[in-house]
């Protein structure tokens, strides 16, 4: 059966009018959607919590244990021996490990030695919170990650989202092994997942986090959303990394090398 | 119907006890780990946190869906062959989804509040929907398969109200495989896992392992029940398992490729690890390469058409294939998935014996669903023979 000449103009100018209508909807969706994304920013955030970490002020033993024995003191985090099945909000390891797709090969030995701090992001794009089946990890307007103990299933489908190595899954149970108990903060029951949590309960006093605080100004706190806030002048004035930024989870712990 | 699983000779209830008996060493050493922790009890530890357990439910959700292979073409292209397979076929998926679904129950650190995921439904986590999808799965199978069968006892076709509930079982098949990958490949930092061709190869797999064991249980039931379900379903099932098979391994040949071709360190890592070893850790070579030798064991005694006309060649090929995606999706597939770890090192793995037994556990509750359908099948075809001779 073949087409009247006709009918194939008839058709072909249809397709083409098709076409301009598409890429004009196309056009007015596009547009729109960047005018939702700028609605979206004018709202009331207005506080969004990040850490910078002057590693090259922390020298001694010292300097790193006085700021982990202050935040697992107060946050009764249990010392467990097993060293593969530990709990650790806040700890030190190396610069090849806290920041494996850096290029270590010809970097000078200071610092590749060099020890780091490590401790959970708090992502602006947490997968963490993303996979959490029952919202026992969510994310606070502030931008804080948190954890809620009395809710999480055990399921530790947020130990492998978190590419971090943040999350701490109580292997054993947890008051069998603590020194002594802070009887501010909740202790943990086995089988549940815990983490670092900014320091949630002393940011709404108005104080700053027990590590903050322990490194005696080697760790700076703010609002990363205040221009005039001291993280984001030290992050502007400093040479930064942040962990693993390919995977746009949007880190808020900031390293000064 | 149901009365027939209570009427059945020594072997079926001593095979009845074994199970029961590992079902309730499972529940013995599943009770010690959540008194001393999953510490003391498995290999599990901070940088690998999902081993044995969820590995058995990527498997065996692929068991379940891979029902659909012999399904679709039984109700929706009308191949009457697979008329008797079909409901083993349904039975078996039934089995298979509560072994997955109990492989993630006995993960859970807080197994008491698991109701938590049922009562906030989180919509963002693929958990939620793989226990929205498998549950689903497990009514349309147990309805359909049940309904079909008691339509065979009483002699007529089954309703037409049932015709929606089998399309949509059919569709759900693939879904709840394409979901379960989904659980493991948009995990950023995950490189083995994180992989678009996870779903499809997840489908691939299954669609050879699952009619595989099929197989075996056909040719089983052949034996010891003198219930035949025809050499030509049998036949046509073998070239479903060789063909997806194939495609399994294009597949693995595809993420190699792209893995090494490219270059990057962090996508080869966990390939070389799993079969050559990383920064000399070499645990899992020889278990990855007994995988490879068993698929292409297979792959031969499936693939020679006088080799797979043969019971005996049948058996051993459809068991090799069913054993080398069993090591390789079971088990290296967690393994491969955080190891390197995040920080890119190695922290080995191995599943201790608490969680091999508890598996066992599942799988034999599995089992005993399993078996309890089928002789109840089995029954009902027995009777309707009889009544054929005895009115012949
Ligand atoms: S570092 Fe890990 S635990 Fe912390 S917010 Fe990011 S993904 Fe979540
Ligand atoms: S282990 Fe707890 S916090 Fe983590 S995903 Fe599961 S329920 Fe959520």
């Amino acid at each position: 059966m073949s087409m009247k000449r006709r009918d194939f103009l008839k058709i072909t100018s249809y397709g083409i009018a098709g076409t301009f209508l598409s890429l004009t909807g196309g056009v007015i969706v596009g547009r729109g959607s960047e005018l939702l994304k700028k609605m979206d920013t004018s709202s009331s955030e207005k506080v969004k919590w990040a850490m910078v970490i002057n590693t090259r002020a922390f020298q001694t033993e010292e300097d790193f244990n006085s700021v982990i024995l202050a935040c697992h003191r107060a946050h009764n985090v249990p010392d467990i021996p097993d060293k593969i099945r530990e709990v650790k909000w806040i700890w030190k390891d190396t610069f090849v490990r806290g920041f494996p797709t850096a290029e270590t090969k010809y970097i000078g030995d200071e610092i590749k030695k060099r020890p780091f701090l490590l401790l959970c992001n708090h992502c602006d794009n947490p997968p963490c919170v993303r996979v959490c089946p029952v919202k026992a990890t969510f994310k606070r307007k502030d931008g804080i990650v948190m954890q809620d103990m009395h809710r999480c299933i055990g399921c530790k489908f947020c130990m492998a989202a978190c590419p971090y190595g943040a999350r701490n899954y109580n292997f054993y149970p947890p008051r069998e092994y603590l020194r002594s108990v802070n009887p501010e903060f909740p202790t943990r029951s086995l089988g549940v997942v815990e983490k670092c949590i900014f320091c949630y309960h002393r940011l709404d006093e108005g104080l700053v986090p027990y590590c903050v605080e322990a490194s005696k100004g080697k760790i700076f706190f703010g609002n990363l959303l205040d221009e005039n806030s001291e993280v984001r002048k030290v992050i502007a004035e400093n040479i930064i990394l942040v962990r693993k930024p390919e995977l746009g989870t949007n880190p808020k712990v900031f390293y000064i090398i | 119907m149901v009365e027939k699983a209570l009427r059945g000779g020594v072997w079926y209830w001593l095979w009845l006890l074994l199970l029961v008996s590992f079902i309730g060493l499972a529940f013995y050493f599943w009770l010690q780990e959540h008194h001393h922790g999953a510490g003391m009890l498995t290999g599990l530890h901070r940088d690998l946190t999902w081993g044995f357990h969820i590995g058995q439910l990527a498997f065996f959700v692929g068991v379940a869906a891979s029902a659909v292979m012999i399904v679709l073409p039984y109700y929706f292209h009308n191949y009457k062959e697979f008329g008797k397979i079909t409901v083993l076929a349904e039975f078996l998926a039934v089995g298979a989804v509560i072994i997955a679904m109990l492989s993630v129950f006995v993960v859970m650190g807080q197994p008491t509040r698991v109701l938590y995921v049922i009562l906030n439904p989180t919509p963002n986590s693929l958990i939620f929907w793989d226990l929205t999808v498998l549950s689903t799965y497990l009514f349309l199978n147990l309805l359909c398969g049940w309904m079909v069968l008691h339509s065979e006892y009483k002699g007529t076709k089954y309703p037409s109200w049932l015709k929606p509930f089998i399309y949509w079982a059919i569709l759900w098949g693939p879904s709840i495989h394409i979901v379960t990958a989904f659980l493991l490949q948009g995990l950023p930092g995950r490189h083995y896992w994180l992989t678009a061709i996870m779903a499809p190869r997840f489908l691939a797999s299954a669609f050879s392992a699952g009619p595989a064991l099929l197989i075996v249980i056909a040719l089983l039931l052949k034996k010891i029940a003198n219930f035949n379900v025809g050499d030509k379903a049998i036949q046509t099932i073998s070239k479903i398992v060789i063909y997806a098979f194939i495609i399994n391994l294009l597949f693995l040949f595809f993420e190699v490729f792209t893995a090494f071709y490219s270059g990057i360190h962090s996508h080869m890592a966990p390939f070389l690890y799993l079969f050559f070893g990383y920064e000399g850790h070499r645990e899992w070579v020889p278990v990855m390469w007994a995988s490879m030798i068993l698929g292409i064991v297979g792959l031969v005694l499936l693939l020679i058409p006088s080799l797979r006309r043969s019971e005996t060649t049948l058996t051993l090929g459809a068991i090799s294939i069913f054993l080398s995606v069993w090591i390789e999706k079971g088990v290296a597939l967690m393994v491969g998935g955080f190891t390197p770890n995040v920080f890119e090192t190695v922290t080995p793995y191995k599943p201790t014996i608490p969680e091999i037994m508890i598996a066992t556990g599942v799988w034999s509750l599995g089992l005993l669903i399993i078996t309890v359908l089928y002789k109840i099948t089995l029954s009902v075809y027995e009777s309707k023979n009889l009544a054929v001779k005895t009115r012949g």
